[in-house]
């Protein structure tokens, strides 16, 4: 884990309103990983005042990607910034996705700006494993499909692929790939994560999800992120430390 | 070669520098020991520890404001217990002084716990949590209640002979009538301030934000009443003062020692920035060096007024 001055290389508009940073960092491209995140420092003024945590999206040799759509003031300012100039960032954080299991296809599931850290984990697994990616947004300018495989694509107003939820496109392709051995990778809006829960659970598929919650330090200091764990009752586990990716299993959502 | 003496002393506890870290923004220490030398603190305020392990509440329990944040907790802790047994050698290896925060719902909890935790030769002092503002019982309700915080006070003296520091409330309207209280009934020192009660609505659904519904409010929006309350109780209160409330650089941190305070801690900026309290004393040491000031601790007080 380090703190550091990070130039953006590159800024890509993938649709509109969501955008890719391009950063330099060797300290943490060289050693993040699939479904770890990074805590942004976006203004050395006192609003926004806390960092805000970005999944990493991708990785290229010493540069490293973030996606993000603006939604509050932390991300439109962070929507302003240009090339050349510098983020302050925080990170490696988190546990990220455990792609090394003994499983042959991984099925990656994304619920609108949650595809954001898959680019990554199909790089990792592209060559070694199988990928199916099911990808579900409200309209089709939800859908990112950037750096993903063998995608399959919902929209609840059916103006681009299925016309439904991620979770109904996905029982309805499931007959082609359930007899192989799967695993489970999701990661967006908490509704679709519960339904890939008990999705696995049905189909007794191991699975990965990778949470969300509104946290203040990203290092476990502040305790701000709780969640649930389901082998006991009296301990949450922090969504910054022990997640934010979790054995489906392990958390209550 | 550092000529400046940045040590200070609050009561009988004598620290290497006036910088504390605040309870409850650096857990048990570990955490921020990756970033840096905890040795090089003047101390760590440990996250509040109660008797028994506390879960804490529900989320959502934290969220930004303009230039600060809320958070509502509820005193998340691993007992007394396990903080002997885990924690507190971890933070002997650290070399740094520990000052252990302690709250509770009731005053026999709060002496059992200081009976108890007497024995650990690693705790300097004892920093006595009056005025959480986030669970049902205790917390504030002591924190609000003058006489309460004088038999906390009373009841604490009677069992250690290491430094008490009574941490105030700001939710009150006479800060010093508890300090004056605190004193009397033995204390070393206070610390102020705790957070300010607050509280956020989503206009959408129309909820409070926070689960617990209220919060404390904390970092750099609190400044101006965290050295209100400081220069009150240094003017009307001869008893030394922690100073906290919003301090995100060293120069927050001079205005704090002039305004009253013998000492300072962070809090909210570890959030941000975990090296902070380094860059602080840097510049501390720098300040000292160019304005020719051989002792920190003349700072403190240090007002003019005319």
């Amino acid at each position: 884990m380090t703190i550091t001055q990070a130039q953006i290389e590159e800024i890509i508009e993938l649709e509109y309103n969501i955008h890719l940073f391009k950063v330099k960092s060797p300290d943490i491209a060289n050693f993040i990983n699939p479904g770890e995140f990074l805590n942004i420092r976006i203004s050395e003024l006192f609003v926004p005042l806390l960092r805000r945590p970005f999944s990493v999206c991708d990785v290229e040799g010493d540069f490293f990607f973030v996606m993000f759509n603006t939604m509050g003031t932390g991300t439109k300012l962070m929507a302003l910034k240009k090339p050349g100039e510098f983020l302050d960032v925080m990170g490696p954080l988190g546990k990220g996705f455990k792609y090394k299991d003994d499983f042959d296809r991984a099925v990656i599931i994304g619920g609108g700006l949650g595809v954001a850290p898959f680019p990554f984990l199909t790089k990792k697994l592209k060559g070694i494993k199988e990928i199916s990616t099911f990808i579900g947004g409200r309209t089709k300018s939800d859908v990112i499909t950037y750096g993903l495989e063998n995608i399959f694509i919902s929209t609840d107003d059916g103006s681009y692929g299925f016309k439904g939820n991620v979770i109904q496109l996905l029982e309805k392709d499931f007959g082609k790939i359930q007899n192989e051995k799967l695993k489970i990778f999701a990661c967006g809006p908490t509704p679709m994560l519960i339904g890939v829960k008990e999705f696995a659970e049905k189909n007794n598929i191991g699975c990965e999800l990778s949470t969300e919650c509104v946290m203040a330090c990203g290092f476990g200091i502040c305790q701000g992120c709780p969640i649930q764990s389901t082998k006991d009752e009296d301990k949450y586990l922090l969504v910054c430390k022990d997640g934010p990716v979790f054995n489906s299993e392990d958390v209550v959502l | 070669m550092n000529k400046e003496d940045l040590s200070v002393n609050i009561g009988s506890l004598k620290l290497r520098n006036p910088i504390m870290l605040a309870s409850g923004t650096v857990g048990y220490g570990s955490e921020i020991s990756e970033f840096i030398d905890l040795k090089k603190i003047g101390a760590i305020v440990t996250k509040s520890i109660s008797l028994k392990p506390r879960k804490g509440n529900k989320p959502q329990r934290v969220l930004e404001t303009s230039a600060g944040m809320l958070n509502a907790i509820g005193l998340t802790n691993v007992g007394v217990e396990k903080f002997i047994a885990e924690k507190i050698p971890f933070l002997k290896k650290q070399d740094v002084p520990i000052i252990c925060n302690i709250a509770a719902s009731t005053l026999e909890e709060y002496v059992e716990c200081v009976k108890i935790l007497n024995y650990e030769d690693g705790i300097h002092a004892f920093e006595i949590n009056v005025s959480c503002p986030n669970v049902k019982e205790g917390g504030l309700q002591f924190g609000n209640n003058e006489k309460m915080v004088g038999k906390i006070t009373k009841e604490i003296r009677s069992c250690t002979n290491k430094p008490i520091i009574i941490k105030l409330s700001p939710n009150v309207a006479n800060i010093s009538e508890f300090a004056e209280t605190a004193k009397k009934e033995g204390a070393d020192a206070v610390s102020a301030i705790n957070t300010l009660i607050g509280t956020s609505f989503n206009i959408k659904n129309r909820k409070p934000k926070l689960k617990n519904i209220i919060g404390g409010l904390s970092g750099p929006a609190i400044k101006p009443i965290a050295l209100a309350k400081i220069f009150e109780i240094h003017q009307k209160v001869k008893i030394p003062i922690i100073g906290i409330g919003g301090i995100m650089n060293w120069q927050d941190a001079v205005e704090f020692m002039i305004a009253g305070a013998s000492a300072i801690q962070l809090g909210t900026v570890n959030f941000i920035d975990p090296t902070a309290a380094i860059k602080i004393l840097n510049g501390l040491t720098e300040y000292c060096k160019g304005n020719k000031i051989q002792k920190i601790s003349s700072l403190t007080g240090s007002y003019q007024l005319d």
